[in-house]
């Protein structure tokens, strides 16, 4: 995987290149083999690569044979064979056996809808010098990033927000409402980012430059308007359903091993990413490596499953071991990386992993990310199902029983009376009916930590009302899908790429120059997945029902049956020693201090410091306790270094990136 | 009684509104209705009245009735003082 940045002007004047240059040092950690560098009078692309196909004809920036269009591209397109062989038989000419001159011809073929023939993960920007046309494009579900500013009359566009902000003359400043969403959904509702003039693509959105216009357009989205509701499935269609998910995945797991380097797999010990080790295996032979986070805290470790799933597959392991203080101590780093603040430090486990990934000679991993979405996997549907179920029938005494059952580990949860978990959960006649339904004690929950804002901030929020820039972006039908289709739309669109694919995704393994795949996420198994009854993926309150019909038997039965652990990382315990009352690291002491952030203006620094007091006692146990306390943290991480120490951060990470490349 | 209550109110003002807003919670307000307390924070507060006070809770006193408002709490501990004493 790569880095990609550029500039068009759309006056048409000529690109600096000196302007242009300061962009792709920000990158290096993308991509540390290579650079280049493009320009064609008012555009300029330049290329940080990190070489996986084609190591050395695919360099880039890359024009097509007629010289009619160059491209920079960050990403896989994991059916470039057969499309190279489709293009071959139209007449097209290839120069390189790699995929990015695919997608050169493919667009000299298909113009804008080019996109819909590719299989794959991807963020590019292709010039049609002909045309005079800048097409960017973002993957159908938002595996890889890409950010776009207007400086002037420049539009500048680049993989991650830093390299925008190198760019001579873009402002840095906060987006005090991306603030807000972030803690309340837990991340930027996209096109928003922390950076107010800084925007992200949306997922399966394309932004095309014509005339000195800039169109932003939907290709692609989630859509349950197909689904299967019909009451009963019969055991034969069931059948089919479950050999037509399994052979899909085998496909996609397949083409995902697509690669001229090694392709090993990150193994957490729950089902997803124990199916597609299984599935790799088999393709692989013996010699696939996989690669697991393991803790101290057993609540929180799934080493067991890990190495039942090692033995029974055979496979090569490495684990690395985070300890509280490890976490804490990498967390600055790992905001560097994510550029966005974080309600939970789950995503630095992923940063020290993907470093042992490196380290020991690897540069693609495959990983398990989008069964929960799309199969069925999450609580909050279970929750949604409880709830709406126990809404029906309001007064029943034991329907709150499911509740507590539904997390079991959660111990808090398992002593609280029925009435308590009735106002917890939200559960009223009424609730149902409401789109958001599924989510709303989610959401709610984490809004509290509104309390923690300084009055100018609360100020500036005024007049934004719980959920409607949420509802603002639903496409008309959402409400006419039946509640599980709801739910995993709202995950499926909002937190799979605003967090789990991002802080928790491709941040954390690009950081180490890890390309991460997602056999989940091939459009064939998502759209599968979304014409499948709901019943298939839950069955009454068996998560990732046809799933596990489908594939279990590839993998040990303990873990094919384990109770459902969601991946979660120690978070105030990270921060703070309970043992000795003290903060882990001087810079957590720094960033809440009273002085710091009255500083920094965004948080009021009275409640921070009780907060600060309670997690120091080894009381902040919630949820909501631990959200806010990560979230500030990383809010006033997130200012310090890229509002106050911009230039500084810049040097460092060109120090840091001296990553050896990978060479075989 | 009063000075347990008002112990009882500065750990809740403390910990669950973090200093905020006090002036809106009157002792009789409904921790759940004001949702106030999250699922984890009423242990939270279990663990303090049973350090604090000296009393001991069983599981089943740890019904709303008992733990749902400031005052509430403040009564449940001077029932279970006035049973060890």
């Amino acid at each position: 995987m790569c880095g990609i940045a550029g500039v068009i002007n759309l006056d048409g004047t000529p690109v600096e290149i000196n302007r242009l240059a300061p962009m792709v040092r920000p990158l290096r950690h993308r991509g540390p083999d290579e650079e280049g560098l493009f320009q064609d009078g008012a555009v300029g692309l330049v290329h940080s690569r990190l070489s996986i196909i084609d190591l050395s004809g695919g360099r880039q920036p890359m024009q097509n044979c007629a010289r009619s269009a160059c491209i920079v591209f960050n990403g896989e397109i994991f059916n470039f064979v057969e499309l190279m062989e489709f293009l071959e038989g139209k007449g097209h000419r290839f120069a390189t056996r790699s995929d990015t001159e695919v997608i050169l011809n493919l667009y000299t073929e298909y113009g804008l809808d080019c996109v819909h023939h590719m299989n794959g993960q991807w963020a590019f920007a292709l010039w049609d010098a002909g045309k005079k046309r800048m097409f960017l494009s973002r993957d159908r579900f938002g595996i890889l990033p890409l950010f776009y500013a207007r400086v002037g009359r420049s539009l500048v566009f680049a993989s991650e927000i830093k390299s925008v902000l190198a760019f001579p003359g873009v402002q840095v400043e906060m987006d005090l409402e991306a603030l807000r969403q972030v803690f309340t959904y837990w991340s930027p509702l996209a096109p928003r980012t922390p950076f107010r003039n800084v925007f992200q693509l949306p997922a399966g959105h394309s932004l095309i430059v014509e005339d000195g216009e800039i169109r932003v357009q939907q290709y692609y989205g989630l859509d349950y308007s197909e689904t299967n509701s019909k009451a009963q499935v019969s055991p034969v269609e069931e059948q089919h359903c479950a050999e037509e998910l399994s052979d899909l995945l085998m496909d996609s797991t397949r083409i995902r091993l697509r690669a001229d380097v090694p392709v090993g797999a990150y193994l957490s010990g729950g089902l997803d990413s124990s199916i597609i080790t299984a599935l790799a295996q088999k393709y692989v032979g013996s010699s696939l490596c996989t690669f697991s986070v393991a803790f101290q805290d057993r609540g929180l470790d799934e080493s067991a499953y890990q190495e039942e799933v090692v033995r029974a597959l055979a496979t090569t392991h490495r684990t690395i071991r985070c300890t509280e203080g490890e976490i804490g101590r990498v967390l600055p780093e790992v905001v560097w990386h994510t550029e966005c603040p974080i309600l939970r430090t789950a995503p630095a486990p992923l940063f020290l992993l993907s470093k042992l990934v490196r380290e020991s000679g690897f540069k693609v991993v495959l990983t398990g990310e989008g069964a929960d979405e799309f199969q069925g996997g999450y609580d909050i549907y279970k929750e949604a199902k409880i709830r709406a179920f126990w809404a029906a029938q309001v007064d029943s005494k034991r329907r709150p029983l499911l509740l507590s059952r539904l997390y079991p580990y959660l111990s808090g949860l398992q002593k609280q009376s029925p009435a308590y978990l009735q106002a917890f959960f939200h559960v009223d006649g009424n609730g149902p009916g409401d789109p958001l339904f599924s989510h709303i004690p989610r959401w709610g929950l984490t809004a509290k930590s509104h309390l923690f804002f300084s009055a100018d901030v609360r100020a500036a929020w005024r007049g934004e009302s719980d959920y409607t820039d949420m509802q603002q972006l639903l496409p008309a039908r959402f409400g006419s899908w039946d509640l599980f289709s709801r739910a995993q739309y709202l995950e499926g669109r909002f937190l799979l790429p605003g967090y789990l694919l991002s802080s928790q995704g491709d941040r954390m393994s690009m950081a180490h120059s890890i390309e991460a795949r997602y056999p989940f996420l091939d459009h064939r198994v998502v759209e599968f997945s979304s014409r499948i009854s709901p019943r298939l993926k839950m069955k009454v309150l068996r998560e990732k029902f046809l799933l596990k019909r489908a594939l279990s038997r590839m993998i040990p039965k303990a873990v094919a049956e384990r109770p459902k652990q969601p991946y979660r990382a120690p978070d105030a315990a990270s921060l703070f020693d309970p043992a000795t009352h003290q903060a882990r690291h001087e810079y957590v002491n720094d960033m809440l201090s009273p002085r710091r952030i009255h500083d920094y203006g965004i948080f009021d620094p009275a409640p921070v410091q009780k907060l600060v007091e309670k997690a120091k006692a080894g009381r902040a146990v919630g949820f909501l306790d631990n959200a806010a306390l990560v979230g500030i943290l990383t809010t006033q991480l997130l200012i310090d270094q890229f509002f106050v120490h911009l230039k500084e951060g810049f040097s460092d990470a060109a120090n840091r990136a001296g990553i050896a490349p990978v060479c075989r | 009684m009063q000075q347990i209550e008002r112990e009882l109110r500065q750990f809740v003002v403390d910990n669950f509104l973090f200093g905020e807003g006090e002036e809106q919670l009157s002792n009789e307000d409904s921790f759940l209705e004001k949702g106030l307390i999250d699922s984890m924070g009423i242990l939270n507060l279990v663990n303090y009245v049973q350090e604090k006070f000296a009393v001991t809770v069983a599981d089943e006193e740890l019904i709303p009735e008992n733990w749902d408002s400031v005052r509430r709490v403040a009564e449940f501990v001077e029932s279970k003082r006035k049973a060890a004493a």
